[in-house]
């Protein structure tokens, strides 16, 4: 290569290092540098990925077994066994098998045997939950009502881990969310990017978005304590915390997002189109609702996708607001538990690299993978729009 | 949403005396505005009126009780020095790679290259990661992966579990977008003729960007760094399981150790009360130091941004 001072002759610039007319390795040292170190957000979205899923593999290859009665092999025949069978066996990882002596892995192999001779003899006790068709299929299981088909019951003698009622739980909080606030973020950005008058905007832009600000614990703890009575004395349904208190809350958590985003598309719509519209005889309400607002209609509908992301994602509302309770039901007056909930509620009790901890992991995965797609859908359709107009403003 | 008027098939632009349609039209969307407003003052007032009686100087500086839920002793002074902590190392992290980033957005890369398009996608996806799956990630990669490896099969846990340490960095990758951005922001709106001056006087690209456009974007770099403490100051879910302990008899004594926080400590007091009616005044006045602490924050960042965007405009 030529990029050493010897060969500085060369007047063309290699890689951007000449930029007098000698070479500068301290420039080009840096330059380097600070390119990689830009490189950290890609090499971060890549690790969140790769971290969160390698916890939940076990479970998607099919290697753990949740079964409430498994085979036991007797305590005395260990020396029979390898010791990569015998980790596997234990269900221990390698840096824990190491840790233990001999007669620790005999004391475990012990509350195996006790384990299997009390597992329970019903026709469920040697059931994989984390199979695919129990996470996903109803099953009429042996110690549950026979209506409730799609269970997730972690904690019990039978592990159910059905993803439905989290799934519809999640979906429900979040329709309610969208539905209370795309309207008015919609019309607030109408009215700040396009009505308003300018000094005016400065300070409602602001303020909206100190929306944002505020900590998503405490429009939780507001839900939870001043909106759900509040909410229902108003309607007068059963059960306090719901989907619909939840919903509401979280829709406060959403109308920052959807705002800023539809604002930014109307407001990088080109001042010509209203200029025109005006000039023809429209009034201010016309060109913003017939000229502005479709030709920035794709902004409006990325901010939209944004705003579900930004919904289904959130969790300390929910958490706080929705009742918590896994119930397989579409109505919005139900207690609900959404699927970041159930992680944050539930990871602290289960056993580190067991089923439960796994299948969290694995449903924090799939989050990730819808969030991941929705925000792409999102950006794309946000640059596309701009190119469109800045190429049509010139 | 839809206004009063009916939807003429072709663009119909006379103007007829009274325009009831626009008026309906302008006050419509002007109320959903001071209806979000109104939200806002509701909430604020709501918390500033409840909480504002238990609210004072003892409890800030008071220690956590044992017992956490009687009003006469309860105080938040560890929670506060744990949320500031966490907070502050993370800004050690978020603020140097944050700032790198944003100077090669700007200064070196080509807005049309690949690269380009990539790092600024993945920015803006980090911005929407949920932020219970940044806890997971915390989790999985900065307590199971880095800490247990360096522990390396030592008996007693060292690095491998929650700490302030792996809090703080989950927080710094989850407002990595907000630095890089607010950054961005404020090296844009340096107007070319600096930087050219700069280098027509012999300067080197590196010394323009070390000596000129730096200390020139200082504000919009601080603004970048207040908006994530704000943002991270509030946030409860990424620190779950990477660090925030339910209680604590000592201040943390090291990185190592795990911390009482504010966020989590509101999550505390409004779920696990065994009496809410009876801790409501503490809940309301924990609820009222958090929002004060992050409304705050982002009050001074939206000051000093609106200063920015003044200077960019006159800029330019």
């Amino acid at each position: 290569m030529t990029n050493t001072p010897a060969n500085a002759k060369r007047t063309v610039g290699w890689m951007g290092i000449h930029r007098g007319h000698k070479a500068r390795p301290v420039e080009w040292l840096a330059e380097k540098f600070i390119f990689l170190v830009s490189l950290t957000a890609i090499l971060m979205v890549f690790l969140i990925f790769v971290f969160v899923a390698r916890e939940a593999l076990p479970l998607v290859l099919g290697q753990m077994n949740s079964a409430a009665a498994r085979p036991a092999i007797p305590a005395k025949d260990m020396d029979k066994l390898k010791p990569a069978e015998l980790q596997e066996y234990l269900g221990l990882t390698p840096a824990e098998f190491k840790g233990l002596d001999k007669e620790a892995l005999q004391a475990l192999m012990e509350v195996r045997e006790e384990e299997a001779k009390e597992a329970p003899k019903d026709k469920d006790a040697k059931v994989n939950t984390t199979e695919w068709k129990y996470l996903f299929g109803a099953h009429e299981w042996s110690d549950s009502r026979p209506e409730d088909r799609h269970v997730w019951q972690p904690i019990g003698r039978i592990h159910k881990y059905n993803l439905w009622p989290l799934i519809i739980g999640s979906l429900k909080t979040t329709l309610v969310a969208l539905l209370f606030s795309v309207p008015l973020a919609l019309a607030a950005a109408i009215y700040v990017s396009q009505l308003s008058s300018p000094s005016l905007k400065e300070w409602l832009k602001p303020a909206i978005e100190m929306l944002s600000g505020v900590p998503s614990v405490v429009l939780g703890f507001f839900g939870l304590i001043v909106m759900a009575t509040f909410l229902q004395s108003v309607f007068g349904y059963q059960s306090r915390l719901n989907a619909f208190v939840a919903g509401i809350a979280l829709g406060l958590a959403v109308i920052p997002v959807v705002f800023s985003i539809a604002e930014d598309a109307l407001t990088s719509v080109p001042r010509s189109y209203t200029q025109a519209a005006l000039a023809l005889g429209a009034s201010k309400w016309q060109a913003a609702w017939q000229i502005v607002l479709p030709a920035a209609a794709p902004g409006v509908f990325a901010a939209v996708v944004l705003g579900f992301g930004r919904a289904i994602g959130e969790t300390m509302v929910v958490l706080m607001a929705s009742g918590n309770a896994s119930i397989m039901s579409w109505s919005l007056f139900d207690s609900t538990r959404s699927i970041t909930a159930t992680i944050a509620a539930e990871l602290a009790e289960a056993v580190f690299g067991g089923h439960h901890y796994r299948m969290l992991f694995l449903i924090g995965a799939m989050l990730f993978i819808v969030t991941f797609l929705t925000n792409l859908a999102g950006d794309l359709i946000m640059h596309r729009l701009k190119g469109r107009l800045e190429g049509k403003a010139k | 949403m839809t206004p009063a008027a009916p939807q003429p098939a072709r663009l119909d632009f006379r103007s007829r005396g009274f325009d009831f349609a626009s008026f309906a039209f302008t006050s419509l969307t002007g109320l959903a505005t001071l209806f979000i407003l109104a939200i806002l003052a509701i909430i604020i007032a709501n918390i500033a009126w409840h909480g504002w009686s238990t609210f004072s100087w003892r409890f800030l500086t008071g220690s956590a009780d044992q017992d956490m839920f009687d009003v006469n002793k309860a105080g938040v002074l560890p929670m506060i020095i744990g949320t500031a902590l966490r907070v502050l190392v993370m800004t050690l992290f978020v603020v140097p790679i944050g700032v790198i980033t944003a100077i090669y957005l700007t200064e070196y890369a080509h807005s049309t290259a690949v690269t380009t398009r990539v790092i600024r996608g993945a920015v803006n996806n980090l911005a929407g990661v949920p932020s219970i799956v940044f806890g997971l990630f915390g989790l999985g990669f900065f307590i199971s992966f880095i800490g247990r490896g360096l522990d390396a099969g030592a008996a007693e846990p060292h690095w491998g579990k929650p700490a302030i340490l792996w809090a703080s960095l989950t927080l710094a990758v989850m407002t990595l977008p907000l630095v890089i951005v607010a950054t961005e922001e404020s090296l844009r709106a340096i107007t070319p003729g600096l930087r050219e001056a700069s280098l027509a006087l012999g300067a080197t690209k590196l010394e323009t960007i070390l000596k000129i456009v730096l200390p020139e974007a200082l504000p919009g770099i601080l603004t970048g760094g207040i908006l994530a403490v704000g943002r991270a100051g509030g946030e409860v879910a990424p620190i779950l399981f990477t660090g925030a302990a339910y209680y604590m008899r000592d201040l943390p004594h090291s990185l190592t150790d795990q911390f009482m926080d504010l966020g989590y400590h509101v999550f505390i007091l409004s779920t696990q009360s065994p009496d809410i009616e009876k801790t409501r005044p503490i809940l309301f006045a924990t609820v009222l130091a958090l929002l004060l602490l992050t409304l705050s924050l982002n009050l001074v960042a939206v000051i000093v941004r609106a200063r920015v965007r003044k200077k960019m405009r006159a800029g330019h």
